[in-house]
Formats: C-alpha cells, structure tokens, sequence
C-alpha cells in the first residue's frame, strides 16, 4: 500500500493544480466530467421512462455510492475497510426500524446515515489505531460480530429481520411513485457521495489523508494529527451507506441479517474501487457501474448464465493481472496530460 | 459432566480447525498475502476425497494424501498463473487475484457439483467413556493434524527449503541478497498453504456433510484462529484452533447457541487491539 | 498528441459501450413471438410469457433448479396438448423466460422488473425462497402481475397487503403442527419436547409457531435454541440436549443442517422417542445417512406416495383437476430421470393452477384472472389448493403437510412411508424411533 511514491507525488501535484484557491468548482472539469457522467446514465431512466433500465442503473448507483465513499478511506487514506458492508447494513437496520414503527423515510434514511457515522466513530477511535491487514481482519470481524449480534437481538426481530407492509408505499404515492422516488434520491446521493470524494480530495485535509496514505509515520511528524484525520475519513466514508442502506432496504420493503451484512458484498465494493482505481473521484465510479453492468449482463446472458460467476472471476483475474492501477489509474499513467480531466 | 463432554468434542474440532488456519498463515506470513480463495481450496479438498474414495474405493485416508499432493501442485500453479504477476504491486491486487481465483473456483464447482450437500460414507466407530461418546473419524483426524504440524515443524526449522521459506518470511529483499531464489520459495509457500487448506477439507469430509461452498465457513473461522496464534506464526495456529474449538464447545453451556459467533468475533477484534501479535507471540 | 487523444476517446466509448451492454444487449433481444396482449381479437394462437427468477448458482440452487424442472415438464405437456383454450376460442401456448439470482435478493427487484418490462412477461412465478419472494412480490404487486408463489412458505408475505401474489406451499406456521398431532396420537404421555432449530428467518418462524401450538396443547419446551446456519459440529446442542431429558425433539433447518444433526445425533447415541426435522428428511438423499436416518419424521409439502385422487374430491365435494399421482410421478421421471421432490411437485402445481385459472377465466385479463383464482377450490395431484381472500391474501389455506418417517425397509436399507395425516398413512409411526 505504502509503496508507490511515484504515484504519489504525483497525484498530490495535480492536486495542487487543481485545488489553487479560489473557483473550485469553475477550475474542475474533471469534476465536472465526472458529474456530467452520473446525470447521464441517472437521467436517462427517467427520460425514457423505462423501469427495466431503472432498475439496472439503480443497482449501479447504490455500487457507485458505496464505491466512491468506500474511496475515501481506502483510496486516500490508504486503509483497506473489509467489512465496509456493516455500515450499509446498520443503516438499513435502523431505518427499517423506524419505518416499521411509523417514521417517515425523510427521517429514516438519514438516521441509518447518522447510526452508521456514529459506529465509525466508536469503532474508529479503537480500530484505527491498527494498520495493514491487522485493520482490514478488524473490520471483517467487526461485520460478523455485528451479524450474529443482529440475528440474536430481538428489537431488530432477530432472525425473522423487520418487513414493511405494502400498504407503507401509498404514503409516498403509490409503490411505482415510492420506486421511483427512491431511484431519485439514491440518485442525489451518488452525485453527493462523487462531490464529497472530490472535495476531500483537494482539501487539506484530503493532503492530510495521502499522506498518512504514503507514510503515516512522517505524516505524523509533519504536523497531521493523524488519529483525528483518519477517524473523520473514516466517519464520511460510513454516512454515505448508511442512508444508501436505509434506501435500499425500503425498496426492498424487508431486512434479514444475512442480506444485511453479507461480507461478500462487502468485497465486490473493493473489486469496484480497484477496477476503477483507487484513490481517484472518477475510479470508483467507473469502477462501481462497470462492474455490476457486467454482472448483470453476465447473470442475464443465455451464454454464459450457468457459468457467469466463473467468467466473472476470470474476466475480475486479466484486470487485475494486467492493469493493476485500475482503468482511471491507467488513463493517468499513460495520459499524463489528461490528468486534470480525471480527478 | 456434560462441560466435559463438550470440551473433548470442542478440543477434537479444534485441531482440525488448526491446521485449515495453518495454511491461510503460513501464506500470510510468507508473502503479506490475505488469501480469499482458501475457503473454496478447502471444499476442493473435500471433494478430492471423495471423489477419489468413491470412484476408486480405496480409504479415504489414503485418497488424502493424494489430495494433500494435488493440493500442493495446484497452489504453485494458482501462483504462477494470478499471484506472481501481482505479488509486488499494490496490497490489495493481490486480495483481488485471489477473490477472482475464489469465484473461478465456486462458478465452476456449482456448475459440476452443484450445491447440494455430499458425504462419504465411511465410519470408524466410536469409544464410548461415560457421557463422552468420541467418534473413530475425529479421533484421526485430530491425530493426522498433529502429524502434519509436527511434519509442517521438521520441515520449517531442519530443511533447507524450509529454512528458505522462514528467511523469505522475514525479510525478502535479504534473503534474495543471500541468493535464496525468493520466486520459487514463494511459489513453494503457496503450495504447501494450499496443501494444507486441502488436506483440513478432506479430513472435515471424512465425518461432516459438505458442500462447494461450505468452505467459506471454515474460512471465516481461520481468519479468527490466524489472529488467535498470532497472524503469520503457522505452529500457533493449531493452538489457536484448540482454543476456538474449545469456546465452542463451552460457550453454548452457558449461553444460547446462537450468541457463539457474537463471542467469537469479539473476541477476535479485541485480540487485534490488545495483543496483535497473538495470545502465544510475544508482546509487541 | 492528438493520435493518442484519439485512442482515448475511443476507449472511453469502448467503456461506454460494455457498461451499456449491461442494460442494453437484453433488451433488444426479440420478445417472445406474438406476444399476447389481452384483446388482440380472435388470433388462433398465442404464446404467454411466465417469467420467473431461478437459482443457477448459490445456496439454494438444487431445489430451484427442481422446481424449474417441474414447472417446465408443466409447461411442455401442456404446449403438446396445443396449449390453453380461451373464450374466445383461441388458445395459448406458454414460454418461459427466467434469469438466475444467485440465491440471494440482491438482484431480484432488478430481475422481476426486467422480466416484466423488457421480457414482457405476463404472468409470474416466485423465486425460491421466502427472502427473495418477499423482494419479488414489491415489483409484482407494483405492476399490477399476478404471482404464484411456491418454494416459499413464509406466512408474513402475506401480511402485507398484497393482492396478486397466490401461495402454492402450506405456510410456515403449519409446518410442523402436524407433526405434534402425530406424536400425540401415537404416544399421549410425550409432553417433555426440545425444540432445536437454524437460526433463520424460515426456521424460526416455524419453530415459533409449533412452540405457541404445542403450549396450547400442555405440552412442556424443555428446550428452545437456534443454531447457526454454517454449524457443522452439533456437538455442543446435543450436549444440551441430553441435559434436558426430551420425550420428543422438533426443529432444524435446511437440508445441510439437518442432514448433519441427523447423523451426529445418531453418533451420540442419544436416546430420545420421536424426532421431526425441517426440510432435510423428505429428500431422496437423506437416506445416504443409512441407519441414521431411521426413525427421523420430517414434513414435506408433497410425496410421490401422496394419495389424493378423483374420489376423494368427489366426497369432499370440491372439483377433481390435471394428472393423477402417478402420472405426474412417470411424466417427470421419464423427463429428468429421478423421482420427484415436493419442490418439483411444487413448480408443475403452480404453472398448472395458473393454467386452470386462465382455461376458467377464458381470458388473459388479469382482473379476471384474479377473480377466478380467489374463488379456485380444488383437489389434484399436489393436493388441495384454496387461497385465503379476506384478512391475509394469497394465503394458503386449503392445501396441508403430509409428514413422513425412514423405517427399515428390505435388508435394512431405510425407506419412507407416510405416517400422517391418517388418511394417506402408508405405514404406521415408529415409536421410540430406534
């Protein structure tokens, strides 16, 4: 992880570039590239009205916001987050708790988002103190702590999890109105959770992160106060899921421990930050739409249905074997002068 | 009287726990490598095993080590082909190559085995003292994992290669300084980690149902053991599966079954915190 | 520069385009031929579209794939007869269109909606599983399709306010009730039970409720613990087990979990008069367990032995409907080449309750439709099928459990008889079990 120096200095110079005081959005295309992107492929469902295709970008914009807050912590500052699902799935928790005792989902989804900021901040204060795999181990066994926790606590319905009667959508207009009002807020969501990677990545306290991502020791020594560094990235990348968990478990309309904190899930969000390359605003989410557009074109290919997870494997295997920085970490490697386009 | 009996069973697990964990240690602290594919290598030794044993028909015990022998050439194949090429670039290529190799594995196996459950059928008997009733099967299987760590011991502190092995683990540029050809050593590491991850599968197929993906469950629990023996120290390994064998085995005397994994993991976060090198390593 | 600048921009598109493949590629392909919209005149022939979800990989894939099997064998019989006949004289011919969703629900909100705005599905059947069916009803309910529901036994799907979505299994609360009526028929003074089960949502609802039947009964629960659902080593439970002394023990999970209780129980030597699991003893492969699996009672939704036939309609008064028994049993033998399970029976019941329904409505219509499968009251091969219309629709009311236990059979090889309901007993239940 601490390895790369050439990377490095590199991306803190463009930074540089980018970040010179005033106008930061008038001086960001990449930014706006970026965005441009999301609203796109989010508009696109809505223009055309079609809910087939609704439903495939909504798969890619929960990826695309959990990716990109995923980001913050593991691409800028350099900690690998294992178990980042447990996040999703406290958030979901906790708003299907409140929607099922009558709250509205205005005040529901953000009070998963708050519940999961709240746990990253008590976890962060002991955990963050580990580094390398000693803290990824921490938080796969965080998730499953939380897991079996979940089953066996019975406000939470143990076991059994939390459903929403049907009856819930008719206050946001109906079950097709409450869809796609869903889809629009997650939308929103994915765009926020792109402007927060991309203004903490030229703050300075985004310098604060890659440093400690670079060397955590010296940053320590040039003034970072790292604890509190790294328990703040650690507290953004968690509210951004929490909500999305909120969001999508109210679609869903029930919770279960399982589908809640499924750890496998929580390694598909590394794949697609890798994919798309760490430590950019873009990667994430190029990462986070390609990847589940390829699964999902693989799970529904006559081809290859039977055997779309070892496609999958092999397809996720070349990347990594042959362009380890992922697609936007290759793009800056090659074009250096595209850099500014591709934060 | 019933503590007692949960506890040898507990204890018996244990060992066979111990040497799955061995294996995703030894990779770890050879080559800085979280190896995510270990669970499906463990369901493949399962399946090695029986296959062998119900085509051929001969003891399962001998179609083990055959299995251990598979295991060892395909873990320096999987390093040739995903990890070698990634074993220098970012931490976390190499976490990718091997998830990619784990769902190759699952695609693959659900597509020839599918998931439903197989057994072996084959018994040792039982020996009966009071309420502790010990099953033929587990008492060799706790038996062979003795063998193996005393053979994976022998081979780390008294052989040549295994001496390669340990001067790699700790410090890789050195040892390829001294002219240890650090590539083959690796490859070796991931061999015998893979031989060991097949041979725990195929013991656990002699008395426990199993499917393509039950590996995933012993997986989780040699992350837990790996941490509980220190992470990279193979010989604590084993002590640390008696140890999770035996909260097992004792914990659901005191608590509902189901508050097990709660206590597991808890334990294993607060074991990274206190003592990150482990309840054997020395402190740090 | 400019030559470079230009291979980006092409890789960008080439980007584009794979991540448009994933919305794009199936859309565009063609939709089933003549695609039957309702009231397209007096066409001969139309083909209805059934769309469904199916687990080609993950954890549940033996059984979904075996309900697929059934609802296909359903689906070729039935296309070979030429298909449904409508009022207006035409008649349908159906196909299916399905995807797989890797045993979990993460995918099949996208799925369903997929099938039917894309796939232009007219009818739906579920998932397999209680968890994704929950997922799939949302969207069903959401555009207005009807969906049968089998491989899914949970009551609370139907709890919630959904108006097309029809139960093929007896519900979860029922599932092991029976199996207390068995007991206390063949052994009235059994009252100490032990209740062990997997600790999931399917398990614990079905323990749930036999532990609030069986209180209501004067029966004592001695024990009431979940495990969970990677356990392999029972060795602790049954410890705990043996401390309380049960006359009978109800409960487990899945096939895994039981298979695994089952024999470890058996190892242990346990001594106990009665023992009922979830799930594993129905199947075929239990009986690889060998003198491990005698004695174990188990519900099934459906046995090849069942015995429901024409008279038994008559005298319940209630209409006879599609192949006997042994017709269904031959049929899938000769199509997949192994006896079937409950989860088969359960696929080829629910294309052919849609069937029914639509031959009755003489229409596609899905109002319609609805209203003839609310009033549906009758017999066949799976058993009786009436759905609840009041305070919990979809429900499933008429249809119920038959229990059956592994006795020794020819040279000691274990064999499955039906011991309950009385009336389609083929052997009567063995008590203590070993």
């Amino acid at each position: 992880m601490k390895d790369r120096p050439s990377f490095a200095s590199e991306a803190i110079t463009a930074e540089r570039e980018a970040s010179v005081k005033l106008g930061l959005l008038r001086r960001s295309p990449g930014l706006w590239l970026t965005l441009a992107i999301a609203l796109v492929v989010g508009l696109y469902p809505a223009l055309t009205g079609n809910v087939a295709v609704r439903e495939v970008v909504f798969t890619m914009l929960l990826s695309v916001a959990l990716a990109s807050s995923l980001n913050i912590l593991l691409g800028y500052t350099g900690y690998v987050s294992f178990g980042h699902v447990v996040f999703f799935g406290l958030g979901g928790y906790v708003g299907m708790f409140l929607l099922s005792r009558g709250m509205g989902l205005w005040l529901a989804a953000p009070a998963g988002g708050l519940a999961s900021g709240v746990l990253a901040f008590l976890l962060g204060k002991a955990i963050l103190r580990l580094r390398g795999a000693y803290f990824a181990l921490a938080t796969i066994g965080i998730n499953e702590a939380m897991r079996a926790f979940i089953n066996n606590f019975a406000p939470f319905g143990g076991p059994t999890g939390i459903s929403l009667n049907f009856q819930i959508y008719t206050g946001y207009g109906g079950a097709g109105q409450a869809l796609w009002l869903t889809y629009y807020v997650l939308l929103g969501l994915a765009i926020v959770s792109l402007v927060l990677s991309y203004l903490v990545k030229t703050s300075k306290f985004g310098l604060g992160l890659m440093a400690i991502r670079e060397d955590e020791d010296a940053a320590e020594v040039m003034g970072v106060i790292t604890p509190n560094a790294k328990t703040w990235a650690y507290i953004l990348s968690a509210i951004i899921p929490g909500i999305v968990g909120a969001l999508f478990f109210f679609k869903n309309g029930n919770i279960e421990p399982n589908d809640a904190f499924r750890l496998h899930f929580s390694i598909e969000m590394l794949v697609m930050v890798m994919l798309g390359g760490q430590g950019t605003v873009l990667g994430p989410m190029l990462g986070a739409a390609g990847y589940q557009g390829l699964r999902g074109f693989l799970v529904t290919s006559p081809l290859f249905k039977d055997v779309q997870l070892a496609v999958a494997g092999g397809l996720l295997l070349l990347i990594v074997l042959f362009i380890p920085a992922g697609a936007v970490g290759w793009l800056r490697q090659h074009f250096p002068r595209l850099r500014a386009l591709l934060p | 009287m019933n503590l007692l009996a949960s506890l040898v069973d507990g204890l018996l697990i244990g060992f066979v726990y111990g040497i799955a964990a061995m294996g995703l240690t030894l990779i770890w602290g050879v080559m800085n490598v979280i190896n995510l594919a270990h669970g499906p290598l463990i369901a493949l030794g399962m399946f090695g095993v029986y296959l062998i044993t119900t085509a051929l028909g001969v003891n399962p015990y001998i179609a083990l080590i055959l299995v251990a022998l598979v295991g060892l050439a395909s873990g320096v194949l999987i390093y040739a082909v995903a990890i070698q090429r990634v074993i220098n670039a970012p931490h976390l290529s190499t976490l990718l190559a091997t998830f990619a190799i784990n769902m190759i594995i699952i695609g693959l196996g659900t597509k020839v085995f599918s998931t439903s459950p197989y057994t072996i059928d084959f018994s040792l008997g039982s020996i009966s003292i009071g309420p502790i009733t010990i099953l033929g099967t587990r008492l060799v299987a706790a038996l062979a994992a003795v063998i193996v760590t005393g053979s994976l011991y022998l081979f780390l502190y008294r052989t040549r290669p295994g001496k390669y092995v340990r001067a790699v683990a700790n410090n890789r540029a050195a040892a390829e300084l001294m002219g240890i050809p650090s590539s083959r050593i690796l490859a070796l590491s991931f061999g015998i980690g893979t031989l060991l991850a097949a041979t725990a599968g195929g013991l656990i197929a002699t008395f426990f149902p199993f499917t393509i993906l039950a590996g995933g469950a012993y997986e989780l629990k040699s992350f837990v053991i790996g941490v509980l023996g220190g992470l990279g120290n193979p010989l604590g390994a084993l002590a640390g599966g008696l140890v999770l064998g035996m909260l097992e085995g004792v914990i659901p005397a005191f608590l509902p079954n189901t508050w097990v994994p709660v206590l597991e993991f808890l334990l294993f976060v607060l074991i990274l915190l206190v003592r990150p090198s482990g309840l054997f390593g020395a402190k740090r | 520069m400019k030559r470079r600048f230009a291979v980006l921009i092409s890789m960008l598109m080439a980007v584009g385009l794979l991540a448009a493949c994933g919305t794009q590629a199936p859309a565009s392909a063609p939709t089933s031929a003549g695609n039957a919209a309702p009231g397209t005149g007096a066409a001969s022939s139309k083909t209805v579209t059934i769309g469904f979800s199916a687990s080609l990989t993950g954890a549940s894939n033996v059984e979904s794939t075996r309900q697929k099997n059934g609802l296909q064998l359903w689906m070729d019989q039935v296309n070979a007869r030429g298909g449904v006949a409508l009022a207006d004289g035409s008649k349908v011919t159906f196909t299916a269109k399905s995807y797989d969703d890797e045993s979990n629900k993460d995918r099949v909100q996208e799925l369903y909606a997929r099938l039917i705005n894309d796939d232009k599905a007219d009818f739906l059947i579920s998932p397999y599983g209680s968890g994704p069916t929950d997922a799939a009803a949302v969207i069903a309910e959401q555009y207005g399709k009807i969906m049968i529901t089998t491989g899914a036994a949970s009551d609370s799907t139907y709890s919630k306010g959904y108006t097309l979505v029809y139960q093929m299994y007896t519900p979860a609360s029922r599932y092991l009730t029976g199996a207390l009526d068995a007991l206390a028929q063949a052994k009235p003074d059994a009252k100490k039970l032990a209740v062990v089960h997997e600790n999931d949502k399917f398990s614990t609802d079905v323990s749930n409720a036999l532990k609030s039947y069986a209180e209501g009964k004067g029966y004592q629960i001695v024990l009431f613990e979940g495990y969970d659902t990677s356990t392999t080593d029972f060795g602790p439970i049954i410890n705990k087990i043996q401390q309380a002394q049960p006359d009978a023990i109800l409960g487990g999970g899945h096939f895994q979990d039981g298979t695994t209780l089952s024999k470890q129980l058996y190892e242990k030597k346990l001594s106990t008069q009665f023992l009922a699991l979830l799930v594993a003893p129905p199947e075929p492969k239990f009986a690889e367990l060998g003198a491990a699996a005698l004695g174990v009672v188990g519900p099934s939704q459906w046995e090849p032995a069942a015995t429901y036939n024409a008279d038994a309609a008559k005298s319940a008064g209630i209409e006879w409907y599609g192949p006997t028994v042994a017709e269904f049993v031959k049929a899938y033998k000769d199509a997949y080449g192994e006896e079937p399970s409950y989860h088969a029976a359960g696929g080829y019941a629910a294309g052919m309750i849609l069937g029914k329904a639509l031959e009755q409505a003489g229409t596609l219509d899905t109002p319609k439709v609805k209203a003839t499968l609310d009033g549906l009251d009758l017999l066949n091969f799976f058993g009786h099928i009436k759905f609840n219309t009041s305070n919990a629709h979809g429900l499933q009311i008429g249809h119920d459990m038959v229990y059956i236990q592994w006795q020794r059979g020819d040279g000691d090889k274990p064999t499955k008889q039906i011991i309950w309901p009385a009336a389609a007993t083929t052997a009567k239940l063995t008590i203590p079990l070993r």
